[in-house]
């Protein structure tokens, strides 16, 4: 029976974390404190639920428990006193209203949103905004989110203690940021939101499984900003992405693990109530901006390939538009790339070449080993390759990858001798 | 993990009596409580099994019976598809769904591709992508 109990406070801590430590930290104005405040009121739950049973509205219980602890703190504790002093705010302010102890918690959702905003704040580092956001907003365990990082348990408890001193050393303010600075902000949630997803997605057969958990933690963190944020392209963007990208998880190993290219892939796998949600994320942003930001144009590339029933079906034209418009926006070696392999796929490998060519100019991308293994492929395509051979080996002198380098040689070998005519 | 919650028909549901106006919004404000945390998938109800139809196979021979379906408390009234950590955290979730004094709600896990991931043999996974493949393009 009690085993019982504890999975059930588990599941009740998991709904209920992030609006507790949200509310909480509106009233004492410090993550660090109201996260403290939150695991107290659980683990009165944990003493008294297992002999009086899980209460009817068990939210409600663990908020009135903990705000109560909060007025008890703020009035027997003098150091708490000061450091909410210290913190710069006025004590009456900030002792809670006790006839408002079990009111209900209207504007709760912008509290939860004030607390992505703070948990994923510049001033801590990417791990750090990473592991915060998943203690508080995902209400996982240190534990979970070691064994999702690959890392040893202690390390993430330190690096969330360190954070939540950061935060309170920086003076954040529990707020969203307005103006000119909410733009930056956002992304930088955005950016923890789809490091999460790309930990989880970057997982491997064999890895434990709080691994790919990630990517549907990440999704669940991102459909709940898109409510919280429902006016922000880029947050409609990131979801889309993201739900597009997980439909096709199934699809995307063979036995074994062995990686499928998307090419390849069986797309009958895809999940398809996702690539439907993505795409209805994709509309909801697209209806929003005329200038696409890099999320939303990453989901449009990817819902080009989810609209193909078929790899044949794919509209490169499209895709080339959508690489041209994602490299005016955020450029990269990648997305160049890419972009010269859609061209490549839409009006041959002779207009891919072109924007290759180009990019051989670039002192930055003189030891890149992806673009002479392209190159190669798009001189074999045209039939010269003697010159593709030349490039493949290059590629092989570049890469790190031993297996790359072996499939490279062996690409360079199958060239045949000699240049043939053009077709 | 995806659950599947299953609720089940009513005498009212089955009389294809519309729910009465102040559902609308208690279970308008518990779905869109799904929302906001981010779990619900999808969800849809049903209309009565009046409007349905059943085939039963005896070896060769299927029989079609046309609805209604006499056993109201056994019959599906509508789903939800949600994305939950656990199966006690689904639980909790429709422990709190509006509107349920009697009856049962039935909640059941969503076979997903690594679900197989270790019991599939190579033939196996080969047989089921070719079987894929083919529902797809017919």
């Amino acid at each position: 029976m009690t085993s019982d109990t504890h999975r059930a406070i588990e599941a009740v801590w998991r709904i209920e974390a992030p609006r507790l430590v949200a509310g909480l930290g509106r009233l004492v104005r410090d993550v660090g404190v109201a996260e403290e405040l939150a695991q107290d009121a659980l683990v009165a739950a944990l003493e008294q639920w297992p002999a009086e049973g899980v209460p009817r509205n068990p939210g409600a219980w663990l908020m009135t428990t903990a705000k109560r602890r909060a007025v008890d703190r703020i009035r027997r504790d003098e150091t708490f006193r000061r450091k909410l002093e210290e913190l710069g705010r006025d004590l009456e302010e900030s002792t809670p209203d006790v006839a408002g102890l079990v009111a209900e918690d209207d504007g709760i959702g912008d509290d939860r949103l004030r607390l992505m905003f703070v948990a994923c704040h510049p001033v801590l580092s990417t791990e750090a905004r990473a592991a915060l956001t998943l203690r508080l907003l995902g209400g996982l365990t240190t534990d979970e989110i070691a064994r999702a990082f690959l890392v040893p348990e202690p390390t993430v408890a330190q690096r969330i203690v360190r954070a939540k001193k950061a935060l309170a050393n920086a003076k954040v303010p529990f707020e969203v940021p307005q103006g000119d600075e909410l733009a930056a902000r956002l992304s930088s949630v955005l950016e923890v939101v789809y490091l999460i997803f790309n930990e989880g997605y970057s997982a491997t057969a064999g890895d434990d499984w709080m691994r790919p958990a990630l990517c549907e933690e990440a999704l669940r963190l991102g459909r709940v900003l898109a409510r919280l944020a429902p006016r922000e392209p880029e947050v409609h963007g990131l979801v889309a992405l993201m739900e597009i990208q997980a439909s096709r998880a199934a699809a995307r190993t063979g036995p074994g693990g062995v990686p499928i290219l998307l090419a390849d892939q069986n797309r009958a796998r895809w999940d398809h109530l996702l690539i439907r949600r993505g795409l209805a994320a994709l509309e909801r942003a697209e209806a929003q901006t005329e200038k696409p930001g890099p999320y939303v144009l990453q989901a449009a590339i990817a819902a080009v390939h989810a609209r193909a029933g078929r790899f044949e079906d794919t509209d490169w034209p499209r895709m080339a538009a959508l690489y041209e418009q994602l490299a005016a926006t955020s450029p990269s070696p990648v997305v160049e790339l890419n972009r010269a392999v859609a061209l490549s796929m839409a009006y041959g490998p002779g207009a891919g070449l072109e924007l290759l060519d180009q990019l051989m100019a670039v002192p930055a991308l003189r030891d890149y080993h992806l673009l002479p293994t392209v190159r190669g492929d798009f001189l074999a395509r045209l039939g010269r390759p003697a010159e593709a051979r030349a490039e493949f080996e290059r590629a092989a002198s570049l890469t790190r990858n031993e297996r790359e380098r072996t499939l490279l040689l062996d690409r360079a070998a199958a060239c045949p001798v000699g240049d043939q005519p053009q077709g | 993990m995806r659950f599947m919650v299953i609720t089940k028909a009513t005498a009212a549901s089955e009389a294809g009596t519309p729910p009465p106006t102040e559902v609308f919004d208690t279970m308008g404000k518990f779905i869109q409580e799904l929302m906001d945390a981010g779990v619900l998938l999808a969800a849809d109800g049903l209309h009565p099994s009046s409007q349905g139809a059943r085939i039963y196979s005896d070896g060769e021979k299927k029989t079609v019976v046309d609805g209604p379906f006499a056993e109201t408390k056994e019959l599906i009234g509508g789903f939800f598809l949600v994305e939950t950590k656990s199966l006690e955290e689904c639980v909790e979730w429709f422990k709190r769904m509006p509107g349920q004094d009697e009856g049962n709600i039935e909640i059941r896990r969503v076979i997903q591709a690594e679900d197989f991931a270790e019991t599939m043999t190579d033939a196996q996974r080969a047989a089921v992508e070719q079987r894929d493949q083919e529902t797809r393009y017919n």
